[in-house]
């Protein structure tokens, strides 16, 4: 997880809720495969399909407001979504992203001063690099890196139990 | 140094003397709700362990209350995997009973309890002083498997409320006017307890209504003082505190409001936020196409009480669908009894059976493209109802009733 990466932005506003990411006629769709092409629809139809493995998402304040539903950063995952960075996330979302091994970051400036198409290299725990300007990040308590480095909660309690 | 109610219920279920905001624990839950919304996923995780395992089944509930009865192929097949599990299992298990949190608050809830709901408005507990928080399926698993979870413990928000509200103004317009002032965020991770005198004046119907919407401010819970009021709900469903707390009077806050109860007008929160409040009076001339009461914020028997005393004698608009649903059977049955259903159907709504609706935009009423609907529902994001292009207002039982008779906006006292 400490390795660094790049990735291409994408940009999104604040409040990007859970219907947004996912709405709620294709929950019950049998694989999260499925339900890739409609993430994000309501907002911006094509974006799914421009989204390519290794992107990074960047986003306003409470980026996953609304529902439960675990299928919303589950379906980002699934398309390849390398990092999320927002101003903050709401609660639940930040959990089920943790315990999908969704890496979420939070960062004030990023947001406000980087557009669509620039290209930054993360560095997991440490900073994001883009446009020539470096911005420190946070890293995430211990528990959580837990689980995010082992792929999810799930795979996290199967690796503590000694299943795996 | 005190602390919070929130601080108190989590250092209970953690097994501590003591614990702060800001800390991480490790807690024992007492109750585990999970609905047809996701059980599912949860049951494809569960098979797939190597070796799967419940800790306590007594503490799982299990409702199927979305999608009832079920509308397509596959939301059935969803529901026979979750309701042959049950029953493999032995999990509490209710189907067409009503809403999950009405069915939770009628007959598990208590005092003190902390407890987890893969399902956002689980904050709604808090009506009854006991810790409801949302978590998705993953969590749900977890915690079904090993009995704990840890938890960040959150800064409480504490509302002082004083007053009374004004005739023809309702909890629902409350909450949506507190929501609004701190903003969809403006609780993000922290709990928002309510105090005060204006307490005394607020029913349980209320309290729910009040504790259910505070996750749309990102609240991790809602929580109340347990009063003669809520006692006398525990009482009238057969239930004793499992215990109960109080913030102490040196408890830290993040912050405190003082809200007088006498201020608040009847609110909508128009698309598609909800925190994008005006008094309803600035939306009058918006029309509409459907109109909804019902959901686990406001298909209580209060609630349709108003909607029928504002409807009676009246008539539902022409080109106007107005679902009215019950939040449970037990609400169903005792508005048959009061012969409201009766003033519903007279007046051309549509009464349906205990279940999610149109709330959540799949299990029947959904609207199409450029339709708007005025509803008591818990939310009104883009696309929430139906088509990504629709409208969707939140008002409170009268103003959704008003609205249904004249096919725009309206506030009851325009009606009546």
């Amino acid at each position: 997880m400490s390795d660094s990466f790049t990735a291409k932005i994408w940009v999104l506003g604040d409040d990007i809720d859970t219907d947004i990411i996912l709405p709620t006629e294709y929950l019950a769709m049998k694989t999260v495969q499925d339900m890739k092409p409609y993430a994000f629809s309501p907002l911006r139809p094509e974006l799914a399909e421009k989204i390519k493995p290794g992107d990074m998402i960047v986003a306003g304040k409470n980026f996953g407001c609304g529902s439960s539903r675990e299928q919303a950063p589950e379906v980002v995952k699934a398309l390849g979504v390398s990092c999320v960075v927002a101003k903050s996330y709401a609660r639940i979302f930040f959990r089920n992203a943790i315990n999908n091994g969704l890496l979420l970051i939070e960062n004030q400036d990023l947001y406000d001063e980087v557009k669509e198409g620039d290209v930054a290299t993360v560095t997991p725990g440490k900073s994001i690099e883009v446009n020539g300007k470096t911005y420190e990040i946070a890293s995430l308590p211990d528990n959580l890196m837990d689980i995010l480095n082992a792929g999810g909660l799930v795979q996290a309690m199967r690796k503590k139990n000694g299943l795996d | 140094m005190g602390m919070t109610m929130a601080e108190k219920i989590i250092a209970a279920a953690a097994g501590v003397e003591s614990t702060r905001a800001g800390d991480i624990e490790t807690v024992t839950l007492d109750r585990l709700m999970s609905n047809d919304g996701t059980t599912h996923l949860t049951i494809d995780m569960y098979n797939n362990l190597k070796n799967p395992h419940i800790e306590d089944v007594s503490k799982l509930v299990w409702i199927i209350d979305h999608n009832i009865p079920a509308d397509s192929p596959k939301t059935a097949a969803s529901h026979k995997k979750m309701r042959n599990f049950a029953k493999e299992h032995g999990i509490k298990f209710y189907e067409g009973e009503g809403v999950c949190h009405q069915i939770m608050m009628e007959n598990h809830v208590r005092p003190g309890e902390l407890i987890f709901g893969a399902d956002s408005h689980t904050c709604a507990y808090g009506a009854l002083g006991a810790f409801g928080t949302g978590v998705g399926c993953t969590d749900y698993l977890y915690a079904m498997v090993t009995g704990t979870s840890w938890l960040l413990v959150p800064e409480t928000i504490r509302f002082n409320l004083k007053g009374k509200l004004r005739e023809g103004v309702y909890a629902r317009d409350l909450i949506l006017t507190i929501i609004g002032r701190i903003s969809a965020n403006g609780a993000n991770y922290k709990a928002m307890e309510f105090v005060g005198e204006g307490m005394a004046g607020l029913s349980m119907a209320d309290r729910i209504s009040i504790c259910n919407l505070c996750v749309e401010a990102g609240a991790k819970t809602a929580l109340m003082e347990v009063d003669d009021v809520a006692m006398a709900y525990l009482k009238e469903h057969g239930r004793e505190p499992k215990h109960i707390f109080k913030s102490d009077e040196d408890a830290v806050f993040s912050q405190v409001y003082d809200i007088d109860l006498s201020e608040i007008n009847p609110i909508v929160a128009k698309p598609h936020f909800v925190d994008n409040i005006v008094d309803a009076s600035e939306c009058q001339d918006v029309k509409i196409d459907e109109a909804f009461l019902g959901s686990c914020n406001n298909g209580r028997i209060e609630d349709l009480r108003v909607g029928a005393s504002v409807i009676k004698g009246k008539h539902v608009a022409d080109g106007v669908r107005f679902l009215v649903v019950p939040a449970s059977r037990a609400v169903y049955n005792q508005a048959l009894k009061e012969g409201i259903l009766d003033t519903f159907m007279e007046a051309g709504a549509m009464v349906m059976n205990p279940n999610c609706s149109v709330c959540w935009g799949a299990c029947q009423g959904v609207i199409g493209e450029g339709e708007t609907l005025i509803s008591t529902g818990t939310r009104n994001f883009k696309g929430r109802a139906g088509h990504k292009d629709s409208f969707v207002y939140l008002a409170s039982a009268a103003t959704v009733t008003a609205s249904a008779i004249t096919g725009k906006i309206t506030t009851a006292d325009k009606v009546i």
